[in-house]
């Protein structure tokens, strides 16, 4: 017990001395996908690997990350909700606003299909069908990246989801909690593709509609403005950050698979020559 | 001698409006065993705390004398009626009044074991109080009041609802506490204990003194029809 | 059923083969928990003790202010905490969130009132019982408070495990000031949520199964260990 006691202070006392130590340390707020999906654990060790800057991930939802970017308590962030970034970039919070990658939202639901819309290539299409057969609809609720395009697509189907009930249940939670319930009712749900694709309790769900083209979920990195935050290690966020849009950060994206299925996109053509 | 003797003037206890002891002169020499004899109610508890300073008269003086009167309080010493056993073993609640006063541990616990033996509470020593009879609660609270070598020593009631083996072990250890030379001013209303004990008896009634004297005074003859009519065994009061 | 018995499973699997993440993360848990507790009885047991032994004005306030916040969420102490120590907060600059310092500090405030306030129950019963035989051996303060907190200290023992209890399970609090950074603050609950999220249902509930297994051994640790060292009853 003292042993692992002493591990405990070890790590207390590296936390504490954080800006001293010679490795440079990021923190950097990311959405769910990025840590479950198990992005971070590919990119984050080869980014080590080249930079020598630890980045630490800290999960929150899309609002969270940009209040902690506005209080200046993290450095990086990585999200996917452009008109929010816009917004936070505007207000000069964020510095280095920068594409990272994609991937696209999927409609799962579960396998019997009761509002018939398996093999559709239009998510507006098929939300107008599930709420024709009124059958269990789980929306994430919490005004994250997802859930704001969630309520795009209804509004693209010609309903308000506001007038929505019944059937509709807004969860109020991140997207693994959102899948654990669709999982559970046997409900219909938008996910983004990197998600489900590393979500291990599928239960009866299964990947019904596949947007043609894609319902593109884009990922953007930014850094914490130095000039309103000093303690952000702007040039390690610097080179973090290039590392990342880089040919070799993009490389790695592009190449991170799960069972054999991409997950996502990397942003920057292959073929080009920057 | 260093504190005694006791001067109580003009006393007068009131509470929200009652009077409950006063008012009353009273003095208190050394040598012996004074007891308060009185029906229930008379205010005997009341006066011993009023000597003890725990209780604050109304108005009047208590007084001690002597070279040591400023600190009167560290040379005497009370025993409640139902006294408080502390959740230790029954050496260490006899020797906690001297770890307040800072004596050595070592120290301590000799002495009180030596007056754990005069109480005959030994095969005890170990236990833990709070499971002592009462009458053994009783030997421990007196010999752990008395560890400090009080001058003076106040017992209320030091046998009320004991069987007679655990009144006579106490009474013989108020018996060889008064032979070491401490004055024990005590409460009681059993009159044969009085009887055996007392060298002076004052008789309370309504939170005054009606009569004081020696045993034989009070016993023999009564100055009063209610002191003959309480020591016949009549309801007064 | 199924998916408890692969928890049950699980969980075996994770404590036979000492996994070395799940003894880093469990060594993190013990480790912030622990102190929040050593901490908080540091505070708690003498203020718990001085409300009930000292009258002084706003004393009815404070106690019943204990009272209510034996029911505080961990998820108010954790933003409460993290105002604090945000960058932006007063004690911004000591750049504490994100370290397990900061849940430290978080799970200390969220059993303070614990501790505080079942020490000022056990406490003022006791001290009902020895105010008459304290006051005429004239003990000072410090003194009659040492004496009740020894004399309490079963009573005591079992407010500081509650304390500990609050602590361990607690995910709210420590989720957001630690950030579940892995192999930095990291610990048992906060990684159930995670691995829940993911829809790892039967790791999420060894991982429940390995806390219960600890907070079990604390507890018997510590009863034993005072039923050594206090003498038994």
């Amino acid at each position: 017990m003292t042993g692992i006691t002493r591990r405990g202070v070890l790590v207390a006392t590296v936390g504490l001395a954080t800006p001293a130590v010679a490795t440079e340390r990021l923190r950097m707020a990311v959405t769910t996908t990025f840590e479950n999906s198990g992005l971070a654990g590919h990119l984050l060790p080869k980014l080590e690997a080249a930079t020598g800057i630890v980045v630490q991930p800290i999960v929150v939802g899309t609002g969270q990350a940009h209040t902690l970017a506005r209080q200046g308590d993290i450095d990086l962030l990585v999200t996917h909700a452009p008109q929010q970034e816009a917004a936070l970039a505007a207000s000069g919070a964020v510095v280095d606003h920068r594409p990272l990658m994609v991937n696209d939202f999927i409609l799962v639901g579960p396998r019997d299909d009761p509002a018939g819309v398996a093999g559709l290539t239009d998510v507006s299409t098929s939300l107008r069908a599930i709420a024709d057969s009124r059958a269990p609809f789980v929306s994430r609720g919490d005004r994250s990246g997802t859930h704001v395009r969630e309520r795009a697509l209804w509004h693209d189907a010609g309903i308000d989801p506001d007038t929505l009930s019944g059937w509709y249940r807004e969860a109020g939670a991140g997207m693994g909690a959102a899948l654990n319930m669709a999982a559970g009712l046997g409900a219909y749900v938008l996910t983004d593709r990197g998600t489900w694709l590393a979500f291990r309790n599928r239960g009866p769900l299964t990947v019904l509609v596949v947007g043609d083209p894609p319902v593109d979920n884009p990922y953007a990195i930014m850094i914490v403005n130095p000039d309103r935050h000093p303690h952000v290690p702007i040039a390690a966020a610097r080179r973090a950050v290039d590392w990342l849009t880089g040919p070799k950060g993009q490389a790695a994206i592009g190449t991170f698979a799960i069972d054999g299925a991409p997950a996502f996109y990397p942003v920057l053509d292959s073929e080009d020559p920057s | 001698m260093r504190i005694l003797p006791l001067s109580l003037t003009k006393v007068l206890v009131e509470r929200e409006g009652d009077r409950l002891v006063g008012p009353l002169e009273m003095t208190v020499g050394a040598g012996g065993i004074s007891v308060v004899m009185g029906p229930n109610g008379s205010g005997k508890s009341t006066l011993l705390k009023v000597c003890h300073g725990l209780v604050t008269p109304t108005s009047g003086t208590v007084a001690w004398a002597g070279d040591q009167a400023a600190n009167a309080r560290r040379h005497q010493a009370i025993v409640f009626q139902k006294p408080a056993v502390l959740r230790r073993s029954v050496r260490e609640n006899v020797a906690y009044p001297l770890k307040l006063r800072g004596v050595p541990r070592a120290e301590r616990l000799e002495k009180a074991d030596q007056l754990i033996a005069r109480a005959r509470l030994n095969a005890l020593a170990d236990r833990d109080a709070t499971v002592l009879s009462g009458g053994e609660q009783q030997k421990l609270a007196i010999v752990r009041a008395w560890i400090t070598e009080p001058e003076v020593l106040f017992l209320d009631e030091p046998t009320a609802s004991l069987d007679p083996g655990a009144t006579r072990d106490i009474e013989a250890l108020i018996g060889s506490i008064d032979a070491a030379g401490t004055k024990i001013v005590m409460t009681s209303h059993d009159l044969g204990q009085i009887k055996r004990l007392a060298t002076d008896v004052l008789f309370l009634l309504d939170g005054l003194i009606k009569e004081r004297g020696t045993v034989e005074q009070i016993f023999d003859s009564p100055q009063s029809e209610t002191l003959a009519a309480f020591l016949r065994g009549d309801i007064v009061g | 059923m199924n998916g408890l018995s692969d928890g049950f499973r699980e969980a075996f699997r994770l404590v036979v083969t000492l996994d070395p993440a799940l003894v880093e993360i469990a060594g993190l848990s013990l480790f912030v928990s622990l102190s929040a507790v050593a901490a908080a009885s540091l505070i708690g047991l003498p203020l718990g003790a001085l409300i009930s032994v000292r009258s002084f004005p706003g004393r009815g306030v404070i106690v019943v202010l204990l009272n209510a916040f034996m029911g505080l969420p961990p998820v108010v102490v954790g933003l409460v905490v993290y105002l604090m120590l945000s960058r932006s907060g007063p004690f911004g600059v000591l750049g504490l969130l994100f370290t397990p310092t900061a849940m430290i500090i978080a799970q200390t405030i969220l059993i303070l009132p614990i501790i505080a306030s079942l020490t000022r129950q056990s406490i003022s019963d006791l001290w009902d019982h020895y105010r008459e035989l304290l006051q005429s051996l004239d003990a000072t303060p410090a003194q009659i408070t040492a004496t009740l907190l020894w004399d309490a200290r079963r009573s005591l023992l079992t407010a500081v495990l509650a304390g500990f209890g609050r602590a361990i399970a607690e995910v709210g609090a420590v989720m957001i000031v630690g950030g579940n950074i892995e192999h930095a603050t990291r610990v048992l609950t906060t990684a159930i949520a995670l691995e829940t999220s993911k829809g790892n249902l039967a790791l999420a509930l060894g991982l429940g199964l390995v806390l219960l297994i600890l907070a079990l051994v604390v507890n018997a640790a510590t009863h034993a260990l005072a039923s050594r060292t206090m003498g038994r009853r």
